[in-house]
């Protein structure tokens, strides 16, 4: 009897719960599904969702960021309501500025200072913030520590030392160790962008400038970048398997996750996969900054990086915004940092004595992102589009063996050049 | 179609003939207006002014993402001068190799088609049993999408897991894997075959339309006076199917300037196939330059109206049927 009672009183409280429960708001959000991503993800908006009462749906766009790119054009150019929130790549705030809201008014400045300053200064547009640092990115070097040990070898400081300790591991281990399918160097070598960053850390490093110079000329085609590209191409089909220039993060990851590569160039997120626990080269990778161009050179890597973004359409920004302030929070990057190896914008959060311990990969990190080069996106503005497609291109056809460095790297000159003329940054 | 224009054209009173025109003649005309009005009003919406837009936006350099801030800017699209450099559509080496391209592709493939339709249609002229189920099968390729069929061809030239591959070699024909739509060499080629494969039905069947309306009295003649069945192809029958085939041959034509879908699924963006439709959208969307993507639209439509002109006048081309 008293039972009964009790679940008709909570049955009565459920129901009046429901017009509570009719307050709270639909959310969606567009969330990357590149490693971890995804899960991660749905781990924080469910968290928020259950916190606040809101519904949150998680789309997911494609993989390769210029589609994306595409995929998110189309619907803020036809100011569609259906997504609120926006997971936007670095490059894309000045494109996408005019279909975001100001996230200023809604998130306190004390919060805003907490992130890297570099990164806020590009979101910045027009005096408007148009998305919040989540994570950062920067180019890294992955290698095999125990092959390296193996063979006593020091982890390679530049470009040619990379090369021939790659050529030299990989002839042994076919031949005696008995892995018949290990390669030396895998990338991010399919015509998309991130070739284009691979390239320009290849260019950078050499001292060959990143594309685009301080006062907006071309600076496409020089001595340093026609090395850097003519020694890349060098490693196809020698260090590097020919698939490599289909490959994008996840095909790269997947193949040395696999043991099947010696070295790789990856984001940070790569590093949490490698040593999970189904990993099959667990505790056995070592991380560091990319090579340098030969002794004069420097290593370089591009920044990279993601923001989130609330978008004008939105039926409820205010609450999206809510969302964002959530998820790019102290608690949700250092989540995501631990768990993922993400690396966090909050810069206090690298002196965090508890993230140091459980992630010390952060440690390495740190430098490289300080140092990191950015991509002429800024510089360019709505040309970078055409500019990267048009540099990815010409590197591919370089990588393909079809058509020397030098003269390749003219011709992307001269078209960079029309493209300035048009474009006229 | 044209048989019943040309009979149309018959019935109709001529129209230079001295002004009589009866209460019934007024009364057709203003008949025919009426049923085609609507379509006139159909083809203005969705022809006639998306095309003024695209022209419109050509001359202005509107961008993808902000439509409302496009500028006028004359023909700085199609071609201008400045600090010592020509620039534009026009001065652009990938536009010129896109058209070239193109006109490769349609002339290569137009004539594949027309030449193979021509063996089928009378193949499938001739009576044989079982010749309408061979009629239907022929007309599969055709009428598979274009998308569904550059998929499975697509998958077919894969250059690892390909079945082309894999038959080629077992015949001993290759040694080692083609990259059918990845080569250089291979690109072009291997679009012009899915082509020739899908749309070879498509001739067939005009010319297979034609020949089916020739008069048998000639062939009979013909017989009677023993004279070779190839004379009698090339002096007989040719030309009396010529006025359909030039008709056949101009619709190939037009859609093959305009090539887009087959090329975009096979081999995207790479510029061994780029197409003068591929150019376009590649401007437009990937690099969000309406204007200069729609200065690229408006030079495929000038191309594409030029060669009808010049494939008209030449090929006296005669759509009456007579």
């Amino acid at each position: 009897m008293m039972h009964s009672i009790l679940r008709s009183v909570i049955f009565l409280g459920a129901l009046m719960a429901v017009p509570l429960a009719a307050s709270a708001v639909d959310l969606t959000i567009s969330c990357g599904a590149v490693g971890q991503e995804r899960e991660l993800c749905e781990q924080a908006t469910s968290a928020w969702a259950k916190q606040t009462g809101h519904r949150v749906t998680i789309t997911t766009p494609s993989n390769r960021t210029n589609e994306r790119y595409f995929q998110y054009l189309v619907d803020l150019g036809a100011g569609d309501s259906r997504i609120d929130v926006y997971q936007i790549d670095i490059i894309w705030p000045g494109l996408l500025a005019k279909h975001l809201v100001d996230l200023k008014e809604y998130i306190p400045p004390e919060e805003i200072q907490r992130h890297f300053p570099a990164i806020v200064t590009n979101n910045m547009v027009d005096g408007r913030l148009v998305g919040m640092p989540w994570f950062t990115d920067a180019g890294v070097l992955y290698y095999r520590k125990d092959l390296l040990e193996k063979y006593g070898l020091p982890v390679p400081q530049d470009w040619s030392e990379l090369a021939d300790t790659a050529l030299y591991i990989q002839l042994q281990e076919r031949q005696t160790g008995g892995q018949p399918e290990l390669w030396g160097y895998v990338f991010q070598g399919a015509a998309y962008e991130g070739l284009s960053c691979n390239a320009l850390e290849w260019i950078a490093s050499y001292g060959g400038g990143s594309l685009v110079g301080t006062d907006g000329t071309i600076k496409a085609d020089n001595p340093q970048a026609i090395m850097a590209v003519a020694r890349a191409a060098s490693w196809i089909g020698t260090v590097a398997p020919p698939r490599v220039l289909s490959f994008n993060e996840e095909d790269a990851r997947q193949s040395f996750q696999l043991g099947n590569a010696v070295f790789m160039r990856n984001w940070p997120y790569a590093w949490a996969l490698l040593n999970g626990k189904d990993s099959p080269v667990a505790g056995k990778v070592g991380v560091g900054p990319l090579p340098k161009g030969g002794l004069k050179g420097s290593p370089a890597s591009v920044l990279g990086g993601w923001q989130l973004a609330v978008s004008k359409y939105s039926k409820n920004p205010a609450i999206a915004a809510e969302l964002v302030r959530y998820l790019t929070g102290e608690a949700v990057q250092k989540q995501r940092a631990i768990t993922g190896s993400y690396a966090p914008t909050i810069v206090r959060l690298y002196d965090d004595p508890e993230l140091a311990a459980a992630q010390p990969f952060l440690a390495v990190l740190r430098p490289i992102l300080e140092n990191a080069v950015a991509r002429p996106s800024a510089r360019v503005g709505d040309s970078y589009m055409a500019m990267t497609t048009y540099f990815w291109e010409t590197v591919h056809a370089v990588l393909q063996g079809r058509g020397a460095a030098a003269t390749s790297l003219s011709g992307l000159q001269d078209q960079l050049r029309l493209l300035k003329t048009r474009g006229g940054w | 179609m044209a048989t019943a224009t040309a009979e149309l054209a018959e019935r109709a009173p001529d129209p230079a003939a001295p002004a009589q025109k009866s209460q019934l003649t007024r009364s057709r005309v203003r008949a025919a207006w009426l049923f085609l009005t609507p379509m006139l009003i159909l083809l203005a919406m969705v022809a006639g002014w998306p095309l003024l837009r695209t022209i419109w936006f050509s001359f202005t350099d509107a961008n993808l993402s902000d439509l409302s801030g496009a500028k006028f800017i004359g023909f700085e699209n199609y071609l201008a001068y400045n600090d010592g450099e020509w620039y534009g559509v026009l001065a652009d080496s990938e536009w010129w190799n896109a058209v070239w391209n193109t006109l490769k592709f349609s002339v290569i493939s137009v004539t594949l088609e027309t030449v193979l339709g021509l063996v089928v249609a009378l193949v499938l002229n001739a009576s044989f049993p079982g010749r309408s189920l061979v009629r239907a099968a022929v007309l599969i390729p055709w009428a598979i999408p274009t998308i569904v069929s550059a998929k499975m061809w697509g998958w077919m030239m894969h250059d690892q897991f390909g079945i082309l591959n894999h038959m080629l070699m077992s015949l001993g024909l290759i040694s080692s894997p083609l990259a059918w739509t990845a080569s250089p060499d291979l690109a072009l080629t291997a679009v012009i075959m899915v082509d020739v494969w899908k749309t070879t039905p498509f001739m067939a069947l005009l010319i297979l339309a034609a020949l089916q309306m020739l008069p048998t009295d000639c062939y009979e003649a013909a017989r009677v006076d023993g004279i070779h069945p190839v004379r009698v192809f090339f002096k007989v029958t040719l030309p009396l199917i010529k006025p359909a085939l030039m008709v056949a041959v101009i619709f190939r034509l037009l859609d093959a300037l305009r090539i887009f879908d087959l090329i975009y699924v096979l081999t995207s963006n790479s510029k061994d196939t780029m197409s003068m439709s591929v150019y376009a959208r590649q401007q437009l969307v990937d690099f969000q330059s309406v204007g200069y993507g729609s200065a690229a639209s408006t030079l495929l439509f000038l191309t594409v109206g030029l060669c009808v002109v010049l494939y008209i006048t030449f090929g006296r081309v005669r759509f009456d049927g007579r």
